[in-house]
């Protein structure tokens, strides 16, 4: 009898400290990374195609699509493995580089509106409608990261995983910053295009 | 003079950020899925809202892929975005796995209309074509005021285009999921009940063990969103199975008991996903902001 009770506590103590729920988590939250990270890809991938069809209508903009094309490139340049999430600075570098495309991105949508042509080709219409639909599935790509992390970090500091935290080192996970918060809860631009 | 004129500043932000905080708190609710077509507006005529819900229903049967379409006034303060997904999240569209589901929102007053496509969907449904199903066929019609016509042309589209990918064939109705999992999880139960039966009897009794091992196991199944028919099944199943089980050894089975305890967990989550069918339900599909909006 003794024993079976001295069973039931060391069970009862080994999941309630928690370090499962931390394996679930942790995995919950590198499956979040790598969908943000693929919809990021799927917008790098993009734009080759979509400064190639503004070019044919608006090859005077050079500034703004060489704007586009650099931003890319530095984006292509920065780590994006999971290894990021241990690593805030690194975070951070990732963070700026996407951040710097999309404000690239948005003044060149900026632009294209001076060239009704262009914006009534087909070709460039279905882009446009592409690009938006990467933006929005970044959009929800990065909320889904942010609950998990959140999820993640609250079973780091809490009592009493946050003792098992400390024995096997795990540290609390970067989230995207209130900065990017505020673009996501942006409204969507005015268009009056039919 | 100037004072005043700041203080006034201050009253108009103070307002500003008042009704921010105010509307970011109060988001439209998503409506209950009673059918293919949900009008909360009434705009669609009685017929048109019957053959679209008749049309949804047999492609779901022929092809296995839900549709359906929310008719709202407005989505306020929130874009079109962010609500069609909620609404997709919360009804479930498309199979689970398969994750087939389109849901179409469409704001009247706001005269924003968005598909929000399932991820099993991206591949037959792009974001591009979406979007040339909206401007070209939907909201032309819309612009007219024939909402019956815009959107009866619209799903025919949207239809003639998931048409033309292989999904898995669909399963009728009577024999979803529940069956497939049934024959798994019942012995699953029975077996822990053989296990966990004499550590119950030794605990609580050689009666009353049994009875609270048929109790918490069906009050598990119960809960994991079974019929209580079922619930209760379960819990007379266990019963037996653990007044069966040999009391004789419960030494040497209790040392092991609590490594069975992870167990329910485990066939309360295959259950789960056996609910009986019967109207028109969400199969578990999921999404992840596909799709594409217009305006009209």
């Amino acid at each position: 009898m003794w024993r079976l009770m001295m069973a039931i506590v060391l069970v009862t103590t080994v999941s309630g400290c928690g370090y499962n729920t931390f394996q679930a988590q942790d995995e919950q939250v590198k499956g979040s990374w790598a969908e943000v990270v693929n919809q990021y890809q799927r917008r790098a991938d993009l734009i080759p195609n979509l400064v190639e069809t503004v070019r044919g209508f608006a090859r005077q903009e050079q500034e703004v699509l060489i704007g586009v094309t650099e931003a890319r490139s530095k984006v292509g340049s920065v780590q994006a493995t999971p290894e990021v999430l241990e690593d805030p600075q690194a975070f951070a570098q990732f963070q700026n580089a996407q951040g710097e495309l999309t404000s690239a991105l948005s003044r060149l949508m900026v632009v294209v509106e001076r060239y009704p042509e262009l914006k009534s080709d087909a070709n460039f219409r279905d882009l446009q409608a592409q690009l938006e639909g990467t933006e929005n599935r970044i959009t929800v790509a990065r909320n889904r990261y942010i609950e998990a992390v959140q999820t993640y970090n609250v079973t780091v500091r809490r009592f009493p995983s946050n003792l098992t935290a400390m024995v096997f080192g795990y540290d609390t996970k970067p989230t995207f910053t209130v900065e990017n918060e505020a673009e996501i809860a942006r409204p969507p631009q005015v268009s009056f295009e039919r | 003079m100037i004072f005043r004129a700041f203080q006034w500043r201050a009253l108009l932000l103070v307002a500003v950020l008042g009704a921010a905080a105010w509307h970011a708190a109060a988001q439209q609710p998503v409506p209950p899925l009673t059918g293919h077509v949900v009008d909360t507006t009434g705009t669609l005529s009685a017929d048109a809202a019957a053959a679209i819900e008749q049309k949804l229903t047999a492609f779901e049967e022929r092809k296995g892929s839900q549709i359906a379409v929310l008719l709202v006034r407005t989505t306020e303060p929130e874009a079109i975005e962010p609500y069609s997904l909620r609404v997709a999240e919360q009804w479930q569209i498309g199979r689970g796995r398969v994750d087939d589901g389109v849901v179409l929102v469409v704001a009247l007053d706001d005269r924003r209309m968005r598909f929000e496509v399932g991820y099993g969907l991206e591949g037959a449904v792009p974001d591009a074509l979406a979007r040339r199903i909206i401007a070209e066929t939907i909201a032309p019609r819309f612009y007219e005021g024939d909402y019956d016509g815009g959107l009866n042309a619209g799903l025919d589209a949207l239809i003639g285009l998931i048409d033309g990918e292989p999904l898995p064939v669909p399963v009728s109705r009577e024999q979803e999921p529940a069956p497939l999992e049934w024959p798994l999880a019942l012995p699953m139960a029975i077996m822990f009940a053989l296990f966990l039966g004499p550590v119950f009897r030794r605990l609580f009794g050689a009666l009353f063990g049994p009875a609270v091992l048929g109790a918490g196991g069906g009050l598990l199944v119960w809960l994991s969103g079974s019929v209580i028919l079922t619930a209760a099944f379960f819990g007379v199943a266990l019963f037996a199975a653990a007044l069966m089980a040999g009391g004789g050894r419960s030494g040497r089975w209790a040392s092991r008991g609590g490594r069975w305890g992870g167990m329910p967990g485990g066939f309360g989550g295959g259950i789960g996903g056996g609910r009986a069918g019967g109207g028109f339900r969400g199969g578990g599909g999921r999404f992840g902001g596909g799709g594409a909006s217009g305006g009209w």
